[in-house]
Parts: structure tokens; C-alpha cells; sequence
């Protein structure tokens, strides 16, 4: 019983000295982390002298990973985002018109004549001079739904179609409603993806929060307000008919049409389609550049589809006025001079420089679908987060010493044992966490430095229980074997109940809570280890060697 | 030659003044209760949504200067503290400045905080924003929900595991035991208007999961000497168990609490609340799993016969002589 098979003693520290192998970047982090980048950007642009020489700093065929220090260590910028999923409702009914108006359109003998009414945005209202035709004209716009895609959303369509009286009403079904916020917000996503990485910082955290929520959280930028701007705007570009201009914004559009400010012009409104020409979507590239003015504009390119569009529309309308839209604000409203065949052309407004790069790095990464909504926003200066670290870490060093110490004090050798576990278990924390890419906070520190001390719990737990069985037992190798097998009992059914505690925490916390939770639930796991293996076959093979008649624990 | 904090032997008795110990410790959670209503927790923005703000300025921190060049800004609420900690150098003043949510504002404009400089500026000219967080009332509502939830299906989830490791009696005096912790560090949070926020939710789930420690390993015993001395009676078996388990506990205790306090000293102010949480917790935590939870169990009274499965009940003197 106290002797451990040689596979289990091989295994028991080849478990120990494959952790401490991951751990061992942490060790290093400013060399490694170095290397790291120079890695990465050696891949992506090719290979400098000066690159080569950082990415030498740390061996090739040594672990890399690190473990990522969270906002409150480093510093940076984090986000809590509302995506407002039922702004794509409205878009969606309105482009449902033209096809609902074309199927309608052949029954006209039936139904009458056909008519759209005005009706708050996410339905469409369309009144038929025939009422008693509402049967056919229902049966026709229902042939229209397409049925859904999702787990969900079996069996239902994405419409529903009912009619009141004259007046056909068609509405977004529930099923397809989800179905398109989930859209929405992985949209969003992609694109808030996208346009951080256009800015080029390093390793932002972008996820999903639950049913429509976006977390974004990018170290070492200045400030939230600043990664706002990258993210806040729509970028919603759209180029639509113009009908007239406008002093009025409130007045009557006329059904189909809508007034929309001008971006520089105070008072200015333009009165135009709703339905757009081309919208951003069709575009595939943006760049910032100058016309020949010399002022700074943006140039852009339709993909194919887009470019006839665009080509077939200004070939159509020579000498009309059609507006580029960003963000419901018209930037410009230039007359067609001239059939646009190729699909590319160049935005012009009253911009700035950085004002014309910024719009070129929106319109490239793509418009949001919906607006956001910020619920949470934390700056954490990199000072701050600097000082954090440093105390963490003469905390967490001035703790250590003084368990260590006291422990060596209580229990002689076998302290020294449990020392040594101990020192393997804090190694083993940190190589986990390298391993499955956590992140420590500062919280997690706080958790380690609790581990270091609940961690000893399990040894304390055996040894005094070894001292109880000297009282009473035969020789030490007994009381050795008694005091670990009596403890397990307590020592498992005590660090079961503390993990559940941390599953919950780690299941319900955000944040620095769960970065927590984290090291808490690793620490006990490891500890629970180190206590019942390595301090077991630390004190088995000094046993063996000494063959003592007394042992004083 | 070794520390013993604790004497080889002990054979306190634990329980001569047991409902003195019980009514003490109902006396606390009442006063702690009380405080807690009538005082009330000071809520961090995660719970009641607002801005902090933490400064940092060569020049002394004026709290009354801050105040009135805050006050004509009409933001409302503005809560303006300094902050001391032994790690900062002597050019470093630091304080924290809460202003409540503002109406219809979910989350924090930059015109709002540019305001908030502005103003500072013309106190203290060199004065930098070091951190500013801020939370709106929809997450905030939510948080509080959440953070509620988790210590609820904390408590739950580990009464469940001690009812099928043990039996009832335990799990319902585990359980008291945590309650117990849980409102004591609630009762010193309003008592001490230490800022409770998420950070501190963590902290008594932490202290949950500790003191259940506590209590397990001492329950353990209970049920190992329950089975070993079948004639004992049932004070007699608790307090050997307390006795022989109690050199354990204070090691553990001491440990633990070693590791906690050089965080709270020289950890930095920013955890010191989270930190000063866990103290408490690990101290109360102890406290009741001799006192508390043991004395509860000795009220309920438990199940002498672990011999045989507990579907077949046989009588008192089925295993007296097994």
C-alpha cells in the first residue's frame, strides 16, 4: 500500500514536469511575449534582421504559450454591447415590397388595384380595392414565405400574411424574428472582428454575451471612448434615387420615400427613395484618396453584381441627382454626369484626412447590421494595471515565504515535503492556465495566493492525521499508510465542495470573477494532486531510503 | 523541535455552553441583519449602475475642492474619496470619484467624462484618469440578479452534495453554518460601508466554499467516531471529534489566513475590499464550523447506526455489540 509501481511514480512526475514545462514562459514573459509577436509578424509580412533577432530571444522548440494577463493587469479598453437586432426588421419589410407588389400584380383582376399604406416600420400594409379578392391576394403573398432554416424555427416560415378588412398586413413571423437576431448578431460580430483588426491591435476579445450582447475588450489601447468610435458607427452606406430637396423634415415623403439630412449642410434634407440603389454590401474595396481638387474623398469598387447595378442605374438617369447615404446623413448629392460602367467611383465631402481614412477603414470592414447600444465601458490605464501586477506579485512572493516557513516550522521534514509539492502546485497553476490560454486578473492572483494557503489543507489534513496513528499504530510505514488513507475521505469530500463553488462561480461570473474562479477551480485540482501523489511519493522514497524506526511529523 | 499552536491533546469542552453559543451567534446575524436594513450595502456601480472614476495628481487630493468643481456640473450624486495605500509614492494622490447614472444614459458619454476633466483640471492641473469604469442600469439590474442567484445555487448545490455524502442533519447544519457566514460579512460590508461590489460576490462565494472546508473535514470525524464509539453519546462524540480535528483547523486557518493578510497589505488598494472579505469570511467560517454547525447538528440530533444501509431500520440495539 505505501509503495507506489514504478509507471505510477514515472507518471506522477512526468505529470510534474510537463507542467512545469508550460510553465516555464511565464518565467520569461516580457522575452517570450517578444518572440511571440516577432513570430506572428514574421509569418504575416515576411522575415527582418530585426525581427529574426527578437524572435531569437526565446528558443523555437520551447513552450510559447503564455498566460494572457486581463485588463485589470495590462491595461485597455472593455465594452458591454446591446446589438438593437430589431433595427433589421424594418430593412427586411422594406425590401420585401417590390417582390410582394410583383406577385400581387398579375391578380389584379381579382383583388383590384394595389396600394401601399404608410405603417410604423416593421410591417407592411398594402390596401386592395377589392376586398372580397383578400382570399386570393392572402393565398398569393403566403406562397412568397420561405420556410426556416433553424433547429428552432422548424416548420414555421419566415412571414406571417393576415388581412383586416381591405388592408394586407405582413409581419416578420416570431421563429424567423430569432432566426434574424442571431443573424444580426453574429453579423455584428464578424464586423466589429474585422474592424479591429483593420486598427491592428493585439489580442482583443470579441464574444457573444448571451441572446444579443457583444463583449469586446482590447488591451493596451487609450481609452473606451476611443474604441468606440472604431466600433460605434453603422457605416451603413447606401446610394439611392434622389426625389427633390427639402427645408422641411417633417414633411410628408410621400409613400415609398424618405427625408434625410444632409452630413455638412445645417438645414439641408433631400426627399429620396427608400429603396436603395447599391448598398455598401456590394462593395469591395474602399481606400482613402483625393479628387482632383485635391481634397481627401474615398475611393471605392462595386463587386460584379454591384457594378451593374450601379452601371445600369447611371445609365438610366443621366443628368438626375442621386445621394450617397452613410448612416441615414446624405454626404453628397452629385448629379450623373455620365454612364459609371466599371463599377468603381470616389465619395467627396467636406472630410479630413483622418476623417476620409477612418470612413475607408468602415466602409472595408463592412456596415454594422443593427446600431449598438453600450451598456458597460471600463478604461483601466496601463499604469494602473502595472502597479496592480507588482503588488500582486510581492503579495503573492511575501505569502508564499511565510506558508513555506511556517509549515517547515510545524512539520520538520514533512513541511519540507509539502513545501516542495507546494512549489510544484503553484508551477502546475500557471501551467494550465499557459496550456488552456486563460487569463489571469487580478482577482485570479487573489485566488492563487488562496490556493497557496488552502493548498497546505490536504498535507495538514494527512500529516495530522499520521500523528494521530503514531499514537496508536505498529511502526511508521503503518501510520504513514493509515494517515493517507483516513484523510482521503475528508480531503475529497472537502475539495469537491469548494470546487462546486468555483464551477458555479465560473458559470455565473464575468470578468475578473471568473478569471477567479479559474485559478481557484485549477488550484484545487492541482492541489488536491500534488497533496495526494507528490508529497506521498516525496515522503514514500525518503521512507524507503532511511528505513527510520521513529518519524516525528 | 516543533510550532504547536495547538497541544497535542486537547479535550476542550466545546459544548458545556452550547446554547450560548448559538444564541451569540443569532444575536450577531440579527444585529448584522439590522445593519444590513437600516444602513444599508454602499453598492458599487455593478450593482446600482454610475461612473468611477479613479484620479491620480502630484498635488494633494482636495476632496472639497473636487466636490464643488464636480457640483456645478449637475450630475447628480457625486461620492468623492481619497485612497491610501503604503505602496503609493509620495507624488501620488489618488482618489476615486462615483457619480450615479445619468437619465437615459445607458453607459457613460465622452462628453461627460471630457466635462469631468475639465473641471478637475482647473484644481489640479496635472490630474490623469487612470481608470474609468462605468455601468449602465440595465446590467447593473441584471448583475445584482445573477450575483444573488450564485450564492442561492452556491449554498444549494453543497447542501445536496453533504445530504447524499451524509445525512440530513449534516447538510441542514452545514447549510445553517453558511447562512450564518454569509449574513455575518454581509452585516460588516453595511457596517463598515466597504464598497460592495461583483468582485465581493466572488469573495463570499469563496467564503462559502471555505467554511464548508472547515465543516466537512470536521463533519468527517463526526461520522468516523459515530461509527467507532457506538456507546459515546452524541455531545461526547463531537467534541472528541472537534478536539482531535482541531489542530488541523487552526494549521489551516493560519496558513490561509498568512496568505491573505500579506495580500492585504501589500496586494494594493484595488483588491483590499475583496481581500478583507475572505479574512473575515475564513475567520467567521471557522468560528462556525466548531461552533455553529456542530451545535446545530447536536440539536438534530443524528443517526447512530451507520452500519447498515439507512433503508432498514433496525432498532437502537441492533449493532451494539457488531
Amino acid at each position: 500500500m505505501l509503495q507506489f509501481d514504478l509507471w505510477k511514480k514515472a507518471l506522477i512526475w512526468l505529470t510534474c514536469a510537463v507542467g512545469l514545462w508550460l510553465a516555464l514562459p511565464n518565467a520569461f514573459y516580457t522575452r517570450v511575449e517578444h518572440h511571440n509577436d516577432a513570430v506572428a509578424a514574421i509569418e504575416l509580412g515576411g522575415a527582418t534582421p530585426e525581427l529574426e533577432q527578437q524572435a531569437g530571444e526565446w528558443p523555437n522548440w520551447m513552450p510559447s504559450a503564455l498566460v494572457n494577463l486581463g485588463l485589470d493587469l495590462r491595461g485597455g479598453a472593455h465594452l458591454l454591447a446591446e446589438v438593437q437586432v430589431q433595427d433589421v426588421y424594418a430593412n427586411r419589410m422594406q425590401a420585401m415590397w417590390p417582390e410582394i407588389r410583383d406577385a400581387l400584380r398579375p391578380e389584379r383582376a381579382t383583388i383590384g388595384t394595389i396600394r401601399l399604406q404608410p405603417s410604423d416600420s416593421e410591417e407592411i400594409r398594402v390596401r386592395i380595392s377589392q376586398p372580397e379578392g383578400m382570399a386570393r391576394a392572402l393565398q398569393v403573398v403566403r406562397e412568397l414565405a420561405r420556410p426556416i432554416q433553424t433547429l428552432t424555427g422548424a416548420g414555421s416560415t419566415d412571414i406571417e400574411v393576415r388581412g383586416e378588412g381591405d388592408v394586407l398586413i405582413v409581419t416578420l413571423s416570431e421563429a424567423e424574428k430569432l432566426a434574424s437576431d442571431d443573424r444580426t448578431v453574429r453579423q455584428s460580430l464578424e464586423i466589429i472582428r474585422r474592424r479591429i483588426d483593420e486598427v491592428g491591435t493585439r489580442e482583443p476579445t470579441i464574444q457573444r454575451q448571451g441572446k444579443d450582447r457583444i463583449l469586446i475588450q482590447v488591451p493596451g489601447i487609450g481609452s473606451a471612448s476611443e474604441l468606440k468610435e472604431i466600433i460605434g458607427t453603422t457605416a451603413q452606406l447606401t446610394f439611392n434615387p434622389v426625389v427633390g430637396r427639402a427645408s422641411d423634415p417633417d414633411a410628408n415623403p410621400g409613400v415609398g420615400n424618405k427625408i434625410v439630412p444632409s452630413l455638412d449642410e445645417e438645414g439641408v434634407y433631400y426627399t429620396l427613395e427608400s429603396a436603395a440603389v447599391v448598398t455598401g454590401e456590394e462593395l469591395v474595396d474602399a481606400q482613402p484618396a483625393y479628387d482632383q481638387n485635391g481634397r481627401p474623398a474615398v475611393n471605392f469598387r462595386f463587386n460584379t453584381s454591384g457594378a451593374r447595378k450601379f452601371g445600369d442605374y447611371t445609365a438610366e438617369n443621366i443628368g438626375s441627382p442621386f445621394a450617397i447615404v452613410l448612416d441615414d446623413e446624405v454626404i453628397s448629392a452629385p448629379v450623373i454626369q455620365s454612364h459609371i460602367p466599371g463599377g468603381s467611383g470616389i465619395i467627396t465631402g467636406n472630410f479630413t484626412v483622418e476623417e476620409s481614412t477612418h470612413l475607408a477603414v468602415l466602409l472595408r470592414a463592412g456596415a454594422l447590421p443593427a446600431g449598438l447600444e453600450f451598456l458597460e465601458e471600463r478604461t483601466i490605464g496601463p499604469e494602473l494595471g502595472q502597479d496592480s501586477i507588482e503588488a500582486g506579485r510581492i503579495a503573492t512572493t511575501v505569502a508564499f515565504a511565510a506558508v513555506l516557513v511556517f509549515m517547515a516550522l510545524s512539520y520538520g521534514l514533512f513541511g519540507i515535503f509539502a513545501n516542495i509539492a507546494l512549489l510544484i502546485n503553484v508551477g502546475l497553476i500557471f501551467g494550465l492556465l499557459s496550456l488552456i490560454g486563460a487569463t489571469l486578473t487580478l482577482p485570479g492572483i487573489a485566488g492563487i495566493v488562496l490556493t497557496v494557503g488552502m493548498a497546505v489543507d490536504a498535507n495538514v489534513l494527512v500529516f495530522e492525521r499520521i500523528r494521530e496513528e503514531l499514537k496508536t499504530s505498529r511502526g511508521p510505514a503503518r501510520a504513514i499508510e493509515l494517515g493517507y488513507e483516513k484523510a482521503l475521505s475528508a480531503i475529497v469530500d472537502a475539495n469537491i465542495t469548494t470546487f462546486i463553488t468555483a464551477v458555479i462561480l465560473f458559470a455565473m461570473g464575468s470578468g475578473p470573477v471568473r478569471g477567479f474562479a479559474i485559478t481557484l477551480g485549477l488550484g484545487i485540482m492541482t492541489s488536491v494532486f500534488t497533496a495526494i501523489y507528490v508529497t506521498r511519493l516525496l515522503i514514500v522514497t525518503w521512507y524507503d531510503r532511511r528505513r527510520p524506526k521513529s518519524i516525528e511529523v | 523541535m516543533r510550532l504547536k499552536l495547538v497541544p497535542q491533546e486537547t479535550s476542550f469542552d466545546f459544548f458545556k455552553r452550547w446554547k450560548i453559543w448559538l444564541g451569540l451567534s443569532a444575536l450577531l446575524m440579527v444585529v448584522a441583519f439590522g445593519s444590513f436594513m437600516l444602513r444599508g450595502l454602499n453598492y458599487g456601480i455593478d450593482f446600482r449602475g454610475g461612473t468611477t472614476i479613479r484620479t491620480e495628481s502630484a498635488q494633494p487630493v482636495d476632496v472639497a475642492a473636487y466636490r464643488e468643481a464636480l457640483g456645478v456640473l449637475g450630475m447628480g450624486d457625486v461620492v468623492i474619496s481619497e485612497v491610501f495605500d503604503p505602496a503609493f509614492d509620495d507624488d501620488q494622490n489618488v482618489a476615486m470619484i462615483r457619480i450615479q447614472a445619468q437619465d437615459d444614459e445607458e453607459a457613460v458619454t465622452a462628453e461627460m467624462i471630457a466635462q469631468v476633466r475639465t473641471a478637475l483640471q482647473a484644481v489640479a492641473p496635472d490630474i490623469q484618469f487612470v481608470s474609468v469604469e462605468s455601468v449602465g442600469p440595465k446590467v447593473s439590474g441584471e448583475l445584482i440578479q445573477t450575483a444573488v442567484l450564485a450564492v442561492v445555487l452556491a449554498i444549494g448545490a453543497v447542501l445536496v452534495y453533504i445530504w447524499l455524502r451524509f445525512e440530513w442533519q449534516f447538510a441542514l447544519a452545514a447549510v445553517v453554518a453558511l447562512v450564518h457566514d454569509v449574513i455575518l460579512t454581509i452585516g460588516i460590508f453595511s457596517e463598515v460601508q466597504i464598497k460592495f461590489d461583483l468582485a465581493i460576490i466572488a469573495a463570499l462565494l469563496t467564503i462559502v466554499g471555505y467554511s464548508l472546508n472547515d465543516t466537512v473535514v470536521v463533519f468527517d470525524r463526526v461520522r468516523e467516531n459515530l461509527r467507532k464509539y457506538k456507546k459515546k453519546s452524541l455531545p461526547e462524540v463531537l467534541n472528541l471529534s472537534i478536539n482531535e480535528t482541531l489542530s488541523r483547523t487552526v494549521m489551516t486557518s493560519v496558513t490561509t489566513l498568512l496568505a491573505l493578510v500579506s495580500l492585504f497589505v501589500l496586494g494594493g488598494d484595488v483588491i483590499r475590499g475583496f481581500v478583507f472579505a475572505m479574512i473575515w469570511g475564513v475567520i467567521v467560517g471557522t468560528y462556525s464550523s466548531v461552533f455553529v454547525a456542530s451545535s446545530i447538528l447536536l440539536y438534530l440530533g443524528v443517526k447512530r447506526d451507520w452500519s447498515k444501509p439507512s433503508s432498514t431500520s433496525g432498532n437502537q440495539f441492533a449493532n451494539v455489540d457488531a
